[in-house]
């Protein structure tokens, strides 16, 4: 495969699955602030999504203020604005349209009508239609995207590049998402009380309300959520389970250069699939996700060098 | 002006060819094929079958504008252009083989020498270079009017890198798509083997002693106007579509940059003009291109389709000869007929052009896609004295064709059912064995009342095409 037409593959699945993420973040925040609360307390929340994403500087050209309404319109329907939803779901098209001779037709048309749609909706359309139910859309596009890529596609190489993008956008973002609500949730570590609706909030976000009701059968606790979302194996949206995916999809398009990446992505996983939660405490959980943000962020760096950016001459 | 209308006959009967589809669309409820119609568009929109126009906002695409009454040309008619088409298109062959090795036609006189050799289309380049099966032209897209009383006339031979088949080929998929029931009824030649065609066609010419070739298809990017067809036709022949810095050469070989390292590439079907394909050769800025590729080329590593060099055929300029290469090289007389042309550069022919602008088509001699042409009988004073200070300032720029009549054909129009002009592009294979087409070709209908130009970039729409089998 050409490694430019794997390079559109695999950022193409990172898009639409940011975009995905970014929806979940956004909505979680959204319903956290229904929740009574100071309004400072509300506008730290909004805050933390700016600096999660490191866009302090250019929401700040365009807003004075950080509020809910400023930071809903920069990450939705921005377009200057490259993270958000709309550049997302624009990106994953681009990109789909470069290589819509790989994909199968119907993942095109997935991601095509994705974005003629979303290019359609302003910011006032869909808050009066509701946030919620435009981010239940971009989640259920995202789905399809995903669905008809499972559905349709041949598992060949462009397959195993597909999923890679999807798993590490997935933890990275996962990762995020725990680390700004643990953040705010938690600020000065384990101390007081729990508080079942923020927690329930992120556990929703996540699509793992229901999931952790299943597997604890008790009342929600942070040390039970962090446990869930980085070291449960056969939770789709865990670290622990995209790092399996990853793992495994690298090893599938193995090349003589990949022998590193390959290494570091089975000690990352290695060491999700041997640690404990309370070591994870122990440690912080803040510097620990840090570190693991960074180590994704060097795979994705391994990855494009092996395979997507066209390597060296010498034949 | 009266005009020959490809469904009826001057008396208003329909013709022979059209009784079947004439009849069905009587009884056929019009809120049917207007509900059809919108489906149409709507796959058309999904599917993302669309061309970038030139000058519009960038990125932004377009529909080409699809109408459901197909032009049905029956099979004897076919059968007649299609030998015709043949023996264009070998000529034209033989015409660049021989431009570019001893040049006999030129030394016979037959064409002016200094008509070609100072010709921008023509690439000292490829003087001597061999070609495999000794074609240059492996894909031409003829373009075929009907005028006057019914008379056809070629009036372009575009054998650089000519466009269209894949609306073609997804215009009889969504023909039958909506209207099954009229393929049942009506022995419809069928035209989806087309890339199976070009795919056999590309790997005939494969450099000597290659006996599994990698072929590729070569496109300018996201951005080009014909994108979809680029990825359309590297699909359906199920070959990569590289861009130009998806390919480099060493040791003149060229390679494609892999996911497991580098793939050796032995032909690409290019749809870059020669001018951008190799900075180091042609035009240094271009970043579409490949360093290095001329010289892979000229060693006889891999092949170009089409060749580099064909432009030099298909000028407007070289146009009127044609009907003396095919005596020249065939000893045959020609079938299809040429459009009478007035070569601007003959003191003569300008006299007569300047004297005539209201009547004639003037075209610029290196113009395509219609762009920079002038329709005398549908301009206005404005715009014919504009073209007369052109004409005036470079005659050896400009021919002049007499305004020809063209055909019309029934079309579904804001107003209506309306009878709208059109044309015929046959996609023509040639691989140095044989030469192949699909039946048929794109028939392409100016949509606007009275508008002679068919070309998209002007608005133009396209008609799925039928030859019918005995």
């Amino acid at each position: 495969m050409l490694s430019r037409t794997a390079d559109h593959l695999f950022w193409m699945s990172r898009y639409i699955e940011r975009a995905e993420n970014l929806a979940r973040l956004l909505d979680v925040t959204w319903q956290m602030s229904l929740v009574p609360q100071s309004l400072e307390a509300a506008n730290q929340n909004w805050n933390a999504i700016i600096a999660l994403n490191s866009l302090e500087e250019s929401f700040a050209k365009k807003y004075s203020e950080v509020n809910a309404d400023n930071v809903l319109r920069f990450m939705v329907s921005d377009p200057d604005n490259f993270a958000s939803i709309y550049s997302c779901l624009r990106l994953a098209r681009e990109n789909a349209h470069a290589v819509r001779g790989t994909v199968t037709a119907e993942m095109w048309e997935t991601l095509n009508s994705t974005w003629l749609e979303a290019r359609e909706k302003t910011f006032e359309q869909i808050l009066n239609g509701g946030v919620g139910e435009f981010f239940e859309w971009v989640k259920m596009r995202s789905s399809l995207s995903r669905g008809t890529t499972l559905g349709t596609l041949l598992q060949d190489e462009a397959f195993h590049f597909i999923r890679l993008g999807t798993l590490l956008e997935r933890a990275d973002n996962t990762a995020r998402i725990l680390d700004v609500k643990y953040h705010v949730l938690r600020p000065h570590g384990d101390e007081g009380a729990t508080d079942f609706y923020q927690w329930g909030a992120l556990l929703r976000s996540v699509s793992a309300f229901e999931v952790y009701r299943k597997v604890y059968r008790d009342v929600i606790t942070p040390e039970r959520v962090t446990e869930l979302l980085i070291l449960r194996k056969d939770m789709p949206r865990s670290l622990h389970f995209c790092m399996n995916g990853v793992v495994k999809n690298l090893d599938l398009i193995a090349n003589r250069h990949s022998d590193e990446t390959a290494r570091h992505a089975g000690m990352l996983h290695a060491q999700l699939h041997y640690s404990r939660v309370e070591d994870i405490l122990a440690e912080g959980l803040h510097p620990w996700l840090t570190d693991f943000m960074d180590r994704i962020y060097a795979l994705g760096d391994g990855i494009s060098r092996d395979f997507l950016v066209p390597m060296a001459e010498a034949a | 002006m009266n005009f020959y209308n490809e469904m009826y006959d001057a008396n208003g009967g329909v013709r022979e060819h059209y009784k079947g589809y004439e009849a069905w669309l009587k009884a056929t409820p019009g809120e049917r094929i207007e509900r059809k119609r919108a489906e149409a568009d709507l796959a058309f929109h999904r599917v993302g079958i669309t061309f970038a126009v030139y000058g519009e906002e960038a990125g932004k695409e377009r529909l080409i504008p699809f109408d459901v009454i197909p032009r049905i040309i029956p099979s004897a008619e076919w059968k007649g252009m299609q030998k015709g088409l043949r023996q264009r298109v070998t000529a034209l062959n033989m015409f660049l083989r021989d431009v570019y090795h001893d040049q006999e036609i030129l030394k016979a006189g037959k064409v002016p020498a200094e008509q070609v050799l100072n010709n921008a289309q023509y690439r000292p380049v490829m003087q001597g270079v061999d070609l495999p099966g000794d074609i240059y032209a492996h894909i031409a897209g003829v373009d075929i009017v009907r005028a006057g009383a019914g008379e056809c006339y070629v009036l372009e031979d575009n054998l650089r890198v000519p466009s269209g088949v894949s609306y073609m080929l997804e215009d009889r998929k969504m023909m039958m798509r909506l209207f099954p029931e009229l393929f049942a009824r009506h022995k419809v030649a069928p035209v989806q083997h087309y890339p199976d065609m070009l795919l056999e066609k590309l790997r005939a010419v494969a450099p000597t002693g290659v006996s599994d070739p990698t072929v590729v298809v070569l496109t300018p990017g996201a951005y080009n106007s014909a994108y979809f067809e680029h990825t359309f036709l590297a699909q359906q022949m199920g070959v990569e579509l590289v861009e130009g810095r998806d390919l480099f050469v060493q040791d003149e070989v060229v390679y494609m940059r892999t996911t497991q390292g580098p793939q050796r590439v032995d032909v690409i079907y290019r749809r870059i003009d020669d001018d951008f394909m190799d900075p180091l050769a042609f035009r240094p800025d271009s970043a579409l291109g490949v360093p290095g590729i001329l010289k892979a080329y000229q060693a006889g590593n891999v092949t170009l389709s089409n060749a580099i060099g064909t432009g030099v055929a298909d000028d407007k300029s070289i146009y009127p000869y044609v009907p003396e290469m095919i005596r020249f090289y065939l000893g045959e007389e020609p079938i299809l007929n040429n459009v009478p042309t007035y070569m601007c550069r003959k003191a003569d022919d300008l006299k007569y052009v300047l004297a005539h602008l209201a009547e004639l088509v003037v075209k610029e001699v290196h113009g395509a896609g219609g762009y920079g042409m002038l329709v005398g009988p549908a301009s206005t004073k404005e715009q014919i004295e504009n073209f007369r200070q052109l004409l005036i300032a470079k005659p050896e720029g400009y021919i002049a064709q007499p305004t020809l009549a063209l055909s019309n054909c029934p079309t579904f129009v804001e107003e209506g059912i309306a009878p709208r002009h059109l044309d015929l592009r046959p996609f023509v294979l040639s691989s140095g064995k044989c030469v192949d087409m699909a039946p048929g070709g794109l028939t392409r209908v100016a949509l606007t009342k009275g508008s002679l130009v068919v070309n998209s970039s002007q608005g133009g729409g396209t008609k799925d095409t039928w030859v019918l089998e005995d």
